[in-house]
């Protein structure tokens, strides 16, 4: 474990991009105690300040303070691309290690779902399920999901393929090894390193899609803060006040490449072969 | 005195980030035109490095050639860059090279007529014409039938031995003065690698051009070598004649290596491994490499050692040669007596006419249009506490075999009983709970133990999987009795499989496959993915464990002399068949199947003055397809004493009075 730090944080980009991640997670579960302002109850005197020593990034056409709105926005975009990877990683992973593991109709049936899914834009395909779905936190998370379970469903399936072709997994047969004990105990943990990269950096992919839903106003619901209902917000009222669409912006880049250069750093170190040579 | 190549105080290493491996140190050696010398070593030795750095065909970085020198015919070849004009016309031209694997040293999008004439125009500044010639006349040299032809051909058009004599050919091409053949056999066969060996210490006597053979086979090295050098971890420890070194070889390694090599003809001696492992490059000793794992070894040992002059031309790097000297190899005899009284009541496993039938699907409706039969009927018995070897080249089912006893595969028929009761027809959830009484060790040791498990669960998962342990205190226990077993400290069990090294990890494989307490286990070639050493004692483990807790083997290998060491009894298979099965003494001394004969005639014993006085006969032809199998006898096409009869009907095992069986109609 030790090593394992060691090596991912070897490239200072590692490092610059961990830090993003953690300070926006810092800032996501203390939102509360990092301002005195409530993200929902707006000064309607003070509408759209420039910064100042009160509001530092100012305050929204509502009155509310925009830093408070970013620093829940945090929240908001973690939450929803932490659960929405989880749940299409979980779906994905499963029907990718079924597919392949046992093949013939399963796997047909399988990969043809997969392919139809994979055919739609997902942006589109998000788009389409916010309608039927409604809005919503819960749906926004369901939409996001299902648009990425092709992903881990296809990576899976590869990583299975080869696998299971392995002396070890022939080996774990001659033993005595039922299904559930070879796919749970030993093929799915040699697959975890690639799944565990993607995954990292689908959780930027997914904050960016939540973000772009809620510019378009196809996300979450009006009073909960949003990096990407902020900036389509600000984008309006760029020439009063620049920095309220702006920052939250700043935001989700940061966020996002944070995100995408911690897989790639995982990528460099999740290979079994270097264990005990470092 | 001027040798024609002349290498002198070679050293290499390898630069990779912080870290230096010393590959050659300080290697010397001299060839001269019409000589055969051979390097044996294990790998990681540096006989291959020493070759390739002499040409320099290393890459450069990460290798460099930090000192020495290269002469050849009195020029120095370290002068020129690696690209130069001058090496390009040497490699090639004056040298010509030979690689292991004939399957990817050719270039598959040319026609092999393209690649011979290229290598012809660019040495020799002939015409298209004059090249092409020269060609059909080396491929007929190599024994290509029809060359015209066969020129247009692709590589993949030819079978391994095949395309290793058209490798012969091409560095034939500029008729070189020097052959580096690097393990040029070891992807091969034992009749085909007869047969090419014979081919290229032919065609370099007859050219009187100088062969530097690297092989790990002491065999070979006994039945070609004319000079020997022997190499460990970077060095040249002994060299000197062939039957200088095997007469009376100097080196405890040399020695080591001699005893701990089963032959063919040996009397089921006991074998003498060498523990340990060697040095790795990264990290060399200060004096003799070998004095860690060297019986004889003394603090003398730890200061750095020069060659020293044993007798004519035979040279040793061991400061205590002359007290080494004393204690000539001794042939233990004694404990060596083969026990044939043996008697094995209980039958284990009966295999009757075990089929594995793959059917061939063609076309739009996937209909099935035919069948390739892969294996064709086996038979055989295998009694409590004995061990039953399966011997064959590769592609004659001996892996079929295990994995449809096994129940691995589909297509099987016939009849399998394990303990009496019949495995084949059963169901998956049926035979699983039976699984621990058929355990298997796998050939490769770093591919059949799951990456991510640490040892200790790996070898403890049979325990768990069939309940065979009430609580936590006897698992542990379990666990530890079974590394002592196979000779592992139990410390290790937290650590993962690339940890250890291959001997390390093929023991792990066993303690696995002992922890059910199996009545069978199939060991499918355990020891080929070794090196020599390690083989040995995996080897002795396997004989020692059997006669501690009684195991019944089927042991599956193609090296025959190994297969003969380890069995009580022999069979062995062509094509799908078994076509002789046998005691393994009987086997050897009284070979009836014209296969067998042949086989057995095939694999070099490491010892000139019995390989001089041996009578050698080489199998022509190949082992032809599963796919396009003779009606008659399997072995027809290549058998000397084929009949009409043997040609349309398949001959039976029969069986003897003494319990042998052949599959021949001249018995």
């Amino acid at each position: 474990m030790k090593s394992f730090f060691k090596t991912l944080f070897k490239r200072k980009i590692v490092v610059m991009a961990a830090l993003f991640v953690l300070l926006f997670i810092i800032t996501a579960i203390l939102a509360p105690m990092m301002t005195p302002y409530d993200p929902y109850v707006g000064d309607f005197g003070d509408i759209l300040a420039k910064p100042s020593m009160q509001h530092w990034l100012g305050t929204d056409e509502a009155g509310r303070d925009v830093l408070t709105r970013i620093f829940y926005g945090a929240r908001t975009s973690l939450v929803i691309g932490v659960i929405s990877v989880l749940i299409s990683a979980v779906i994905g992973v499963l029907l990718g290690l079924i597919s392949a593991y046992y093949g013939g109709i399963i796997n047909v049936i399988i990969s043809r779902i997969i392919d139809v899914l994979m055919a739609l834009p997902s942006l589109m395909l998000a788009l389409a399920l916010g309608m039927v779905f409604g809005r919503g936190t819960l749906s926004l998370m369901i939409i996001l999901g299902v648009s990425t379970i092709p992903t881990y469903t296809r990576i899976m399936s590869a990583q299975v393929l080869s696998i299971k072709n392995q002396d070890y997994i022939l080996a774990e047969k001659v033993v005595g090894a039922e299904n559930k004990r070879i796919l749970f105990s030993h093929i799915l943990p040699n697959c975890f390193s690639p799944i565990l990269v993607v995954l990292t950096t689908n959780i930027g992919g997914t904050i960016l899609a939540e973000s772009s839903l809620s510019f378009l106003g196809m996300g979450i619901n009006p009073p909960m803060a949003s990096w990407g209902a902020m900036v389509s917000a600000g984008c309006s009222k760029i020439l009063i006040n620049p920095v309220y669409g702006i920052a939250p912006g700043i935001c989700v880049c940061l966020l996002v490449y944070g995100f995408n250069v911690l897989g790639d750093g995982l990528r460099d170190v999740l290979d079994p072969r270097l264990r005990g040579s470092i | 005195m001027a040798h024609y190549l002349e290498v002198e105080d070679l050293h290499v290493s390898f630069y990779s980030g912080d870290t230096v491996s010393y590959a050659v140190d300080g290697v010397s050696y001299y060839v001269d035109p019409g000589e055969i010398v051979c390097f044996v070593g294990e790998s990681g030795s540096g006989k291959s490095v020493t070759q390739l750095a002499a040409l320099q065909l290393l890459p450069i970085p990460p290798a460099k050639i930090e000192k020495g020198s290269v002469r050849l015919g009195g020029k120095e070849l370290l002068q020129y860059r690696s690209d130069s004009v001058e090496m390009r016309a040497i490699r090639g031209g004056e040298i010509g090279m030979i690689f292991q694997e004939p399957m990817t040293s050719l270039n598959p999008v040319k026609t092999i007529g393209k690649q011979l004439m290229e290598s012809i125009i660019l040495h020799m500044k002939c015409s298209t014409d004059t090249a092409r010639k020269r060609s059909i006349e080396l491929l007929r040299q190599v024994g290509i039938s029809d060359p015209e032809k066969r020129l247009k051909e692709f590589p993949h058009q030819f079978s391994g031995g095949m395309r290793q004599r058209i490798m012969i050919a091409i560095a034939m091409a500029s008729a070189p003065k020097i052959i580096i053949a690097d393990e040029p056999t070891t992807a091969l066969d034992v009749t085909t690698q007869a047969q090419i060996l014979d081919l290229l210490t032919s065609i370099a006597r007859k050219n009187n051009t100088a062969l530097i053979l690297i092989t790990h086979n002491l065999g070979i090295v006994a039945r070609y070598a004319e000079r020997i050098y022997v190499m460990y971890a970077g060095n040249v420890i002994e060299s000197g004649l062939s039957r200088d070194i095997f007469r009376n070889p100097v080196h405890p390694y040399t020695k080591g290596l001699l005893q701990a090599v089963p032959r063919l003809d040996d009397n089921h001696t006991k074998l003498v491994p060498i523990d340990g492992t060697p040095p790795s490059p990264g990290k060399r000793l200060p004096g003799c490499q070998f004095a860690n794992r060297c019986p004889y070894a003394t603090e003398e040992c730890e200061k750095p050692q020069g060659l020293k002059l044993i007798e004519k031309e035979h040279f040793c790097s061991c400061q205590q040669a002359p007290r080494a000297v004393s204690c000539a190899p001794e042939k233990n005899t004694s404990d060596g007596v083969y026990e044939k009284e043996y008697e094995f009541e209980e039958k284990v496993l009966e295999v009757s006419d075990l089929k594995v039938v793959y059917p061939v699907k063609k076309g739009l409706l996937n209909r099935t249009v035919g069948k390739t039969i892969i294996l064709d009927g086996i038979s055989f018995d295998i009694h409590k506490g004995e061990t039953l070897g399966l011997v064959g080249e590769s592609g004659c089912g001996k892996t079929t075999v295990a994995r449809g006893i096994l129940k691995l595969i589909e297509g099987t028929h016939g009849s399998v009983r394990m303990n009496g009761e019949e495995i084949l027809p059963m169901k998956e959830r049926e035979f699983r709970p039976r699984r621990k009484n058929i355990q298997m060790i796998f050939q490769d040791p770093f591919s059949s133990l799951d990456p991510r498990k640490t040892v200790g669960e790996l070898v403890g998962e049979p325990l768990l999987i069939h309940h065979l342990v009430a609580d936590k205190d006897e698992y542990d226990r379990r666990v530890d009795r079974l590394f002592s077993l196979v000779g592992l400290d139990p410390s290790l069990k937290n650590r993962v499989a690339h940890e250890f090294s291959g001997g390390q990890r093929q023991r792990v494989g066993i303690a696995r496959a002992l922890a059910a307490d199996p009545d069978i286990i199939i060991c499918d070639e355990p020891i080929s993915a070794l090196d020599v050493s390690i083989q040995a004692q995996i080897i002795i483990l396997l004989e020692d464990l059997q006669k501690k807790l009684q195991l019944t083997y089927l042991f599956i290998a193609h090296d025959l002399a190994v297969v003969k060491h380890i069995s009580h009894r022999v069979a062995v298979m062509y094509l799908g068949n078994i076509v002789e099965i046998a005691d393994s003494e009987e086997l050897y001394r009284n070979a009836k199947h014209p296969y067998t004969k042949a086989l057995l005639n095939a694999v070099p014993i490491p010892d000139p003055v019995v390989e001089q006085a041996r009578d050698r006969k080489i199998l022509r032809g190949e082992v032809p397809s599963v796919i396009n199998r003779p009606i008659g006898c399997p072995f027809y096409d290549r058998c000397e004493f084929a009949t009409e009869k043997c040609k349309n009907q398949k001959p039976e095992l029969k069986w003897d009075e003494n319990g042998s069986g052949v599959a021949c109609f001249l018995y």
